[in-house]
């Protein structure tokens, strides 16, 4: 049996395909104004027998296509148990959510906080942020690593950030300072909300934000935890929902 | 429908607000409640009730005016009905559950104010609730520091503005201060209805308030039948005519309805299949038309079997045990019934949270969500404590935290949903 999970994200759509407990499709493409089209796609010659969604969109695609769907949350926890049985706590940074899951002894989901409505500090603000500064995501990265210092951000609302960015560079603030302050301001947000589910152990760190090694290091000091960080974190949902399918047959 | 217009007019209701809001609260109606399945018989009442919400009650409160009764209008659980009722006055809730004229509201209200005090400005400024405008008597109550300040503001705003004040502390002095407020509140209803409160027209209010409490008690009882035979929904929606409807006529509804879901639950047929999964709701009120919280998590594959809320059972438990033929040893068993009260505004409020716990139990539910409504202080500041100590008890709780916009839907049901993917795979 071929299980697929596709995970619509707000930002990316993610689909998976899991044979005999092998990885063996991994797919991605921009959401889009129509994410509908965007999953057909993806979807078109992939190979499988089930399907399960997962992701904001997951209703959305139930009307086209009769499969089961499962929140981000619970294809956060089976995702992650995929790569690795040793993380007490999942951290999760996507386009528009932030999510924070602690895990009890077997693996299954214990809490969870998401962040309010708003897509503060969430991996929009980054992209809005390093586009300010005129950077590219690798380079926001290596840029805000390089700094010895970090300008203080105040506000997490993209739009007042934004605007305290552009006034702090034009007082002449050093731009890779400003970066690490971003970084920094985004990782202490997600942190309280990890702490307020009492991670356990190793943190496992998915979604598109995880591919940033500032956001990593700079948790890894704040939790004083260590934070592991799949091959791929972009794809966990995705292979989550896989899963889920293959538990349920 | 007949026509009303001519009486809206008359209390002074801006009619083209007022349209607007009825088109509105029409459509969620039929979308929301209407479209539920299996939904019993004795609802009809109900719906019917809804559908004249602003008629034909309204044309009640009219006549019993024109025949010199009063009608007192209030926000609260801690305003006695049976004070009202013993001066053959009229009690009704006043509408604040909708996010109406909240950019009026804001003209005199700091933006971050609950939507419950925005939406009672919001109706005022607005002249669109027939309830508020029909009211001789605004009856307010200190019991948040939001409320009480907003009162200062609502005063000059309404005709006859009364506030009440509420203790803080479950203590002796806190008792005697309620019952004080109670004996000066008699005193105000005395003078605006020109009539007297007496032993035997105290016993009579106690007695039909009773048993309007005492029909509503049945009906949360009944909901601990697995499969459920009312939907949170509808029984949410009893607990809100609770607060506007004919008290005698209400109960015999509400029992009439108990008595189907008593064939109902012999029967074994319910309004979702047996072991759908089971939650009891925790916090802040719900008023009319606030339903979007039940909407989300019965559209959820899941069922609502129990409100702790002043629109539920905090509002409906308790029943005043008459004890003495005086006036004075009435007003004390009335003080000691309003005084069980656990609203969160006292502290320490312990009783609140083991009652949730007890209705976990006897309800049969698999999990609470607590709901508060953002800006609220009380509930948003027990909300942690109460789920630490539900957690700790093994009952999973998850905690949400909205108003009345619609604008978190998405994010409250992925919420939602993972919480009952919890539930369930426990």
């Amino acid at each position: 049996m071929r299980y697929a999970g596709i995970d619509i994200g707000s930002r990316t759509i993610k689909l998976a395909v899991i044979e005999n407990g092998r990885l063996v499709l991994s797919r991605k493409s921009a959401t889009s104004h129509n994410p509908l089209e965007m999953a057909q796609d993806l979807m078109d010659d992939a190979v499988f027998d089930v399907i399960t969604a997962t992701g904001y969109g997951r209703h959305l695609i139930r009307g086209h296509l009769a499969c089961p769907v499962i929140t981000e949350i619970t294809a956060f926890v089976l995702g992650a148990r995929f790569f690795s049985t040793s993380c007490g706590s999942i951290l999760d940074i996507g386009g528009q959510d932030t999510k924070a899951i602690s895990l009890d002894n077997e693996g299954n989901l214990c809490k969870f906080e998401m962040n309010d409505r708003c897509a503060a500090g969430t991996g929009r603000f980054l992209e809005v942020m390093a586009t300010v500064l005129g950077f590219t995501l690798e380079e926001f990265s290596a840029a805000a690593l390089s700094a010895k210092r970090a300008v203080k951000i105040n506000s997490m609302c993209t739009v007042f950030a934004e605007s305290e960015v552009v006034s702090l560079t034009s007082q002449g603030a050093k731009r890779n300072e400003v970066a690490l302050g971003i970084h920094k301001a985004i990782v202490s947000r997600s942190a309280c909300l990890l702490k307020r589910v009492a991670p356990m152990e190793k943190i496992f760190f998915a979604g598109g934000v995880a591919l940033n090694d500032c956001v990593k290091i700079l948790l890894e000091n704040e939790m004083g935890r260590p934070v592991f960080v799949p091959p791929d974190p972009q794809i966990v949902g995705a292979i989550g929902a896989a899963l889920s399918a293959s538990e349920d047959v | 429908m007949s026509d009303y217009t001519k009486m809206w007019s008359s209390i002074g209701l801006d009619l083209k607000g007022h349209d607007a809001l009825l088109s509105v609260l029409g459509n969620a109606y039929s979308d929301i409640f209407l479209s539920q399945k299996n939904r019993p018989q004795g609802m009809k009442y109900f719906d019917f009730v809804m559908s004249e919400v602003h008629g034909l009650r309204i044309k009640e409160l009219m006549d019993a005016k024109a025949q010199g009764r009063k009608v007192i209008g209030s926000y609260c659980v801690f305003v006695p009905e049976e004070l009202v009722l013993a001066v053959d006055g009229v009690a009704v809730g006043l509408c604040a559950g909708a996010e109406f004229n909240f950019e009026g509201a804001e003209t005199l209200l700091p933006r971050n104010t609950c939507s419950l005090i925005k939406a009672a400005f919001g109706f005022k400024l607005g002249k669109v609730c027939p309830y508020l405008e029909a009211s001789d008597v605004v009856v307010g109550e200190n019991t948040c520091d939001g409320k009480k300040k907003a009162y200062e503001i609502f005063g000059p705003l309404v005709k006859d503005l009364y506030v009440m004040d509420l203790p803080q502390t479950k203590s002796e002095m806190g008792r005697a201060l309620l019952k004080e407020e109670y004996r000066k509140f008699i005193k105000k209803l005395e003078k605006v209805s020109g009539k007297k409160v007496t032993v035997a027209s105290l016993k009579k209010a106690v007695e039909i308030v009773n048993a309007k409490r005492k029909a509503v008690k049945r009906l949360a009882a009944i909901r601990a039948a697995d499969p459920a035979p009312i939907s949170g929904l509808d029984a949410l929606l009893v607990n809100q005519v609770f607060f506007h409807d004919d008290p005698i006529r209400f109960t015999d509804s509400v029992n009439n309805l108990c008595d189907e879901l008593d064939h109902r639950v012999k029967n074994g047929t319910g309004v979702f299949p047996k072991g759908t999964t089971r939650v009891v709701v925790s916090g802040c009120p719900m008023a009319v038309p606030n339903w979007k919280l039940p909407m989300l998590i019965e559209s959820s594959k899941a069922v609502i079997v129990g409100e702790e809320s002043c629109v539920g059972e905090r509002g409906s438990r308790f029943l005043t045990e008459v004890k003495g033929n005086t006036l004075d040893e009435i007003l004390d068993s009335i003080t000691d019934r309003y005084f069980n009260i656990d609203c969160a505004v006292f502290t320490p409020n312990p009783s609140r949270c083991d009652y949730v716990k007890e209705m976990t139990k006897k309800l049969h539910a698999r999990g609470v969500i607590h709901y508060s409504l953002q800006f609220c202080q009380p509930y948003l500041m027990e909300s942690g404590p109460v789920e630490k100590e539900l957690e700790t008890s093994g009952i999973p709780t998850l905690r949400l935290e909205t108003d009345y916009n619609q604008e978190d839907a998405g994010q409250l049901k992925t919420r939602i949903e993972a919480f009952f993917e919890r539930i369930k795979r426990k």
